[in-house]
């Protein structure tokens, strides 16, 4: 088990600048998740820990040490990806003593027989054992990949989008199994994402990587509300926040260019400085709620019925904001309803520079 | 896709079968040619038209191993029936076998040349598959500066016609001492091959995720463990289609082997057609050495015939 620390971390690859000033801090035994689009720098900080890429600047620290010069081999870290980490021409059990049997720390064969068979239990594998695993189905084969990981009783675990390639269903299961399989271990894990759900789901901590540096650190609870910027804010939750332009007026808000005004409740905590600037209201969804004499008209564009509950597209002149709503909501497109808020779950974001207000202090 | 198909269609298909026949027949009639010619008795391989049903024997075989004289006198009946069955053969063809003062059988330069051929070309084929590999691999997983320069670079050497650098060839291996040896040919058809190999292989290792490596380094292997462990099977496909090439070459090679070779490390390439000598020649003698050198290209590409048809379509098929 380990703690991992990235100091100032700049990567190019040539002229493209693939991480900018990178600083994480993965504390022992957490489950760090790495949340970004595709080409945001995930899977090249993910190298980089793995000692699989040298970073262009800036240190990699394993339990204080810096690794710089440490080969893959001795930084003794495991890595699951997406595919391609099974050996076609190996059985199930060779892939899994695979990473036993390397002349650096071969283990004794009782020991290797052991450790497999242990894996293989705890990830309910046992029948596959003898089978090639060209033989296996996608879900068997990623939990094949975590059986090589979890042999090895590595310091760290790193995870390169290991259910991507998995439909809903298995990617569902497995990410529990992943989650427990984590607090059993008590290991440290790096998850890296696309996903932000799974983020959510599994992370005791996400960060959210945006072309090349990290926006933001912290519980999933914390990066869902309140995003410490309006990518972070659209880009976690689904559907994302709504983001509606406009100002702040004597306590009021009011959306400049569409001429509608909502409660407010958060003033005193903003400060009179954001009072006239312009500013992105940042609201969830969830938070949006129609009510017979709510304050707003808008008229139902779209809706999603997903089961537990329904998605509303509202139209307000020419913005859109989504609101979720229960599933026995009875509405119809093109409806006229009324519309509001919750004051206190309302976000301020500065125009300019798309901070949160409440970061920026 | 319809079960039912079409009167049309089926003779259509018919004809594309007829076709095949007829294309398969025209490329296979030289050796079929020259297989029969090497079975056949010395009297029947210049008829006019061909002679297609004969007995087959193995005449041809034993004069191609053999030195032989012509007989002035046909041999004694004690000659005849002291000498063993295939010396037997070679007096019914008008010819004595030369024997040494000791009664030792004069062989030919035949499995010489045969052998010299084997040694050239499994060698070079060893070597500049092997070393294509290794290159490939370097290209293909690691950034080299100039890689694009440096690979065309390489290919550039196939460029010139072999003929044009014979003949500095030549006057280069005569003053290293390497003319006449096995090691001059295999030097050459080395580096005539390792280029080839190298644009081959590397097409094959791109093909290779690298995911496959780095999980074995991750897993605490060295590169050159990953390398053979994992690399090396999985481009046993490439492998094997790249070293039939290479060894079709090499055992086909005639121009710098005739120039470059006359008696200890001459191939059978060169020796073959100098059998034709002097005096009538004795085509049936020359299709038998023919004949056993069509075979090891033969069996060869038999062998690998699986990894072959995937290698000719590399790149087209994704895994």
């Amino acid at each position: 088990m380990a703690h991992i620390q990235l100091k100032n971390i700049s990567k190019t690859f040539g002229n493209h600048t693939a991480l900018t000033g990178l600083d994480l801090d993965i504390a022992d035994g957490e489950f760090f998740v790495l949340l970004g689009e595709t080409g945001a720098g995930k899977t090249t900080t993910l190298r980089m820990i793995a000692g699989l890429e040298k970073p262009t600047e800036g240190q990699v620290f394993i339990d204080g040490v810096d690794v710089a010069n440490w080969g893959a081999a001795e930084r003794d870290v495991a890595l699951v990806l997406q595919q391609y980490s099974l050996y076609p021409r190996y059985t199930v059990r060779e892939n899994l003593e695979f990473p036993l049997k390397p002349k650096i720390r071969r283990l004794p064969d009782a020991e290797i027989k052991d450790r497999v068979d242990r894996a293989a239990r705890t990830l309910r594998i046992e029948h596959l054992l003898d089978r090639k695993t060209d033989r296996l189905s996608g879900g068997e084969m990623q939990r094949v990949s975590i059986g090589r990981a979890i042999v090895r009783k590595p310091r760290v675990f790193l995870m390169d989008e290991p259910l991507s390639a998995l439909d809903a269903k298995l990617r569902e299961a497995l990410r529990t199994e992943l989650k427990n399989l984590q607090m059993q271990l008590g290991a440290t894990f790096l998850f890296v994402t696309h996903d932000q759900i799974e983020a959510m789901s599994m992370g005791d901590k996400v960060g959210v990587l945006n072309h090349g540096r990290i926006v933001q650190t912290g519980t999933p609870h914390e990066i869902y509300n309140n995003p410490r910027d309006t990518y972070v804010a659209s880009f976690v939750g689904s559907p994302p926040m709504n983001l509606i332009d406009g100002k702040l007026v004597d306590g009021r808000a009011v959306m400049a260019p569409l001429n509608f005004e909502l409660p407010f409740a958060g003033g005193a905590k903003t400060g009179a400085a954001a009072d006239g600037r312009p500013l992105v209201f940042g609201i969830r969804p969830e938070d949006v709620y129609l009510e017979t004499g709510a304050p707003v008209e808008a008229r139902i564009h779209d809706v999603e019925n997903h089961g537990v509950e329904k998605i509303l597209t509202l139209r307000v002149g020419d913005a859109m904001l989504r609101a979720t709503v229960p599933a026995r909501t009875d509405v119809e497109i093109e409806q006229a309803v009324r519309f509001a808020w919750n004051p206190d779950k309302v976000v301020l974001f500065d125009k300019g520079s798309g901070i949160n207000l409440r970061h920026a202090s | 896709m319809a079960a039912v198909t079409t009167s049309t269609e089926r003779s259509l298909n018919k004809l594309a079968i007829v076709g095949v026949l007829i294309v398969t027949m025209i490329f296979l009639a030289p050796i079929y040619w020259i297989a029969s010619t090497a079975f056949k008795p010395r009297n029947l391989a210049t008829t006019i038209p061909p002679t297609v049903v004969f007995q087959p024997e193995i005449s041809p075989f034993v004069k191609l191993f053999t030195k032989r004289s012509q007989l002035r006198t046909a041999p004694t009946p004690e000659q005849y029936a002291a000498a063993p069955w295939w010396e037997r053969l070679v007096f019914d063809g008008g010819e004595k076998v030369v024997r040494s003062g000791r009664g030792e059988v004069q062989w030919s330069g035949y499995p010489n040349r045969f052998m010299n051929s084997l040694i050239v070309a499994i060698t070079s084929t060893v070597l500049a598959v092997g070393m294509g590999t290794f290159t490939a691999y370097g290209f293909s997983r690691f950034k080299i500066k100039g890689e694009q320069d440096l690979l065309f670079f390489i290919l550039s050497t196939r460029m010139l016609p072999p003929v044009v650098v014979a003949i500095p060839m030549f006057l280069m291996y005569r003053v290293v001492g390497l003319n006449d040896t096995h090691w001059g040919l295999i030097i050459l058809y080395t580096a005539f091959n390792l280029s080839f190999s190298v644009w081959l292989m590397k097409g094959f290792m791109d093909e290779i995720p690298k995911e496959y490596e780095e999980a074995a380094l991750v897993d605490g292997y060295t590169r050159m463990e990953a390398f053979f462990k994992i690399v090396l099977p999985e481009a046993a496909t490439g492998i094997a289609a790249t070293a039939v090439f290479c060894f079709i070459t090499a055992w086909n090679e005639y121009a710098f082997a005739l120039i470059m070779t006359n008696r200890r490390a001459q191939t059978a390439p060169p020796f073959i057609p100098s059998q034709v000598g002097s005096g009538l020649p004795d085509w049936t003698v020359i299709a038998a050495g023919t004949f056993l050198f069509l075979l090891p290209v033969a069996i060869f590409t038999f062998l690998l015939r699986n990894h072959l048809l995937r290698g000719m379509s590399f790149g087209a098929i994704r895994k």
